[in-house]
């Protein structure tokens, strides 16, 4: 009696995950071979359980971010960029520049390898283009109906080449509020998308780095007190927390405040305030009043931050985040109550 | 955009301020009717544009915040049913009732969908032939036509598994409960133009000759809204009481012939009870007995009166007809606001409280 040779395994050809991808056998294997590693590029990321990172005594930013859009693809990017860009921008706004990211995924089973392939490939070029290193990671397979297709987690690590303390308790009565550009197209964008609504190309979302401007205007040596980007909430929330944060009110001048015409009419017809919209590629600058002129010239070299501008200013008379219309009547933007849009990014 | 900008426009806006503050001399309370208007003077500011002899005082057109609370106690024990599937506006959904809200069922396992036309739920109707699907249909005489359309049509597809649960409201017999209630101070009003988009000017005709009182139909842009602000004050100077219709571009004197027809046919008018206000006759729409079928009370079971007080601490009746504003309210931003509202109006966008909470000015 002789016993046959095991044949080989046979999921080269298969077109969806199974459960056994994420088995941390052969399969799972296979497909981190094939699939994540050529697709970040990955010299770095050795088949080991944590990454060693050298560090020469700089101050380290460390975040995390997961990622569950729905819609998985839309105009201006999918939830690969989404995924790379978010971890990347939250530590910009931190003042650090990301050098090293891990990426997580859980996937449900029975999703299309060709669909994943399309993802990890643009999760991975937007981290290469932006010179981040995907160094570890983790795959999960669920069983089908107890995920959503597919879930990214990534967490980033950047390095302060400066000595400013970028934080919240930074910010100063009389600063300046700088917006990077118009707000609301990624949320727009995931409604209109959502909702069947053709834009054609004249909307996309922002969904972009944001590491450029925000590494040059440091190395200039701009003086810059807080940073955040306007993701879920919008510009509102974002600095209903940041007046929050400073104990210091804010005032925004609603008709400075730049906002595209597919944006203001997707806003109009379903009754959103475009300030309460999502982005993925704008923020803010608070910074002394002294600084804006050098600030605003370094920003505007930049694609993503070319139409920057003043919006408001900070001052100790106010509370919290107010806002004033073009002909002088002021109101209070409260943070945005219950969900505007589940599953935004 | 087009018709809009113009409608914001700071010149407009600033000289309709002067004009108003010109023609006021004596003081006057404008009700506006509509939760839109509402909304969007809180959300520009209008108010503070205005002399202080001029008060404003926020009327019941927020269609979520007048649904009764039976209502919604019914579609929530039918929605514990696994067989039934619920759909309607996304706002309902948080509205508390004695039994909870329609999100918190959700959470616990019932099938609710958010629509945005009735219609839809046709298809959901059509992609589960062995579910029931129940339209809680709520809404003015703006939605109304669009629930009718909904409900013949279901008809000429001979769905079985459809059904309506009905709580859509008039506006006139509210106007009439209100002006007829002796605590109301009303001098003049602004009418809801959505509303007479679909209605007309008629309805409006008899209200300025019973009451005497101006109104004028409005629309919802800042220039819309201080137009008729202006008109009011005028006719109120001049000791005049007639309709007047602010809102040309878009309502015609007889309104849309085609949805009151489809009113007309579909609906018979019914007493209806308002949430905070209670009982008004003729204020809701009935289904006439050819359409009895798609009844959802006829088939699953009729509305149970409530006796649940949520009154007791919400505040809403007396928010709803104009005897007190939000922010006067104990409970205002303390233990009500839209994250854990006590009662309706702290809910929908168009809800007074909300509005306050939400657009809240500096200078109230």
């Amino acid at each position: 009696m002789s016993f046959g040779t095991c044949p080989p395994p046979q999921d080269q050809g298969l077109k969806s995950i199974q459960m056994s991808h994420g088995g941390g056998g052969s399969m799972m294997q296979r497909l981190l071979q094939h699939q994540v590693f050529p697709a970040f590029h990955s010299n770095h990321m050795n088949a080991h359980d944590s990454a060693i990172i050298p560090s020469s005594g700089q101050r380290l930013a460390f975040t995390t971010d997961s990622f569950v859009v729905s819609p998985r693809f839309f105009p201006g990017g999918n939830i690969g960029t989404l995924a790379a860009y978010g971890t990347i921008n939250d530590l910009a706004m931190s003042g650090a520049e990301a050098k090293h990211m891990s990426c997580s995924i859980i996937i449900e089973e029975g999703f299309g390898i060709s669909e994943l392939k399309q993802i990890l490939d643009s999760l991975g070029e937007a981290a290469k283009k932006e010179g981040v290193h995907i160094v570890t990671g983790d795959t999960k397979v669920v069983e089908s109906g107890k995920g959503d297709g597919l879930y990214i987690n990534t967490s980033g690590i950047g390095f302060l080449t400066h000595n400013q303390v970028i934080e919240p308790s930074s910010i100063q009565d009389g600063d300046a509020i700088i917006a990077s550009g118009d707000v609301g197209r990624h949320g727009a964008t995931i409604m209109a998308t959502r909702h069947g609504f053709e834009m054609g190309d004249e909307l996309q979302s922002d969904c972009a780095s944001l590491k450029s401007p925000v590494k040059d205007l440091l190395s200039h040596n701009i003086k810059v007190h807080c940073m955040r980007d306007f993701t879920r909430g919008g510009l509102a929330t974002t600095l209903c927390e940041l007046a929050e944060q400073s104990g210091l009110g804010m005032r925004i001048l609603e008709d400075q405040v730049p906002v595209c015409p597919p944006v203001r009419g997707i806003c109009e017809v379903l009754g959103i305030d475009p300030l309460y919209m999502a982005n993925e590629g704008r923020f803010g600058v608070i910074l002394p009043e002294s600084e804006v002129t050098g600030a605003l010239n370094i920003l505007k070299k930049y694609e993503v931050s070319k139409e920057a501008k003043v919006i408001g200013y900070v001052s100790k008379a106010l509370s919290a985040l107010s806002s004033e219309n073009s002909f002088g009547a002021t109101r209070l933007l409260p943070f945005l109550r219950g969900e505007q849009l589940p599953r935004i990014c | 955009m087009k018709y809009i900008e113009e409608f914001r426009s700071k010149n407009a806006i600033e000289s309709l301020s002067k004009d108003i503050e010109a023609a006021s001399k004596t003081p006057i309370k404008i009700m506006e009717i509509c939760g839109g208007q509402t909304n969007s003077i809180v959300k520009f500011g209008l108010h503070q544009l205005l002399p202080s002899q001029i008060e404003l005082i926020h009327g019941p057109g927020c269609p979520v915040c007048v649904t009764p609370m039976e209502s919604i106690d019914l579609a929530i024990e039918l929605s514990k049913n696994p067989k039934n599937i619920i759909c309607t506006f996304s706002d309902m959904l948080r509205v508390p009732s004695s039994k909870g809200s329609l999100a918190e069922a959700k959470a616990a396992g019932s099938s609710i969908k958010s629509l945005y036309s009735p219609m839809e739920a046709l298809e959901v109707a059509e992609a589960h032939p062995s579910h029931e699907v129940i339209l809680f249909a709520v809404g003015f005489e703006t939605t109304a036509p669009l629930h009718a359309a909904t409900i013949k049509e279901a008809h000429r597809r001979q769905l079985k598994n459809f059904s309506a649960l009905t709580a859509l409201v008039q506006v006139p017999p509210a106007i009439n409960a209100i002006m007829s209630d002796p605590e109301t101070q009303v001098d003049a009003m602004l009418a809801a133009g959505h509303v007479c988009t679909i209605m007309g000017e008629q309805p409006y005709h008899p209200l300025c000759e019973a009451y005497k009182i101006p109104i004028v139909i409005t629309g919802f842009e800042p220039v819309d809204i201080l137009q008729g602000i202006l008109c009011a004050v005028r006719q109120f100077e001049q000791g005049t009481f007639h309709l007047e219709n602010q809102y040309r571009r878009v309502v015609g004197p007889k309104g849309n012939q085609v949805a009151q027809a489809l009113l007309e046919e579909v609906f018979i008018s019914s007493s209806q009870s308002w949430r905070g206000i209670g009982d008004i006759p003729s204020s809701g729409f009935q289904m006439r007995e050819a359409y009895q079928f798609y009844d959802a009370t006829s088939r699953f079971g009729e509305l149970s009166p409530n006796s649940f007080e949520d009154e007791h601490r919400c505040q809403a009746g007396s928010i709803l007809k104009g005897l007190m504003k939000p922010q006067d309210c104990p409970q205002f931003g303390n233990s009500c606001n839209p994250d854990y509202p006590l009662g309706a109006p702290m809910v929908s966008h168009e809800g007074a409280c909300a509005a306050y909470y939400n657009h809240g000015s500096l200078n109230p």
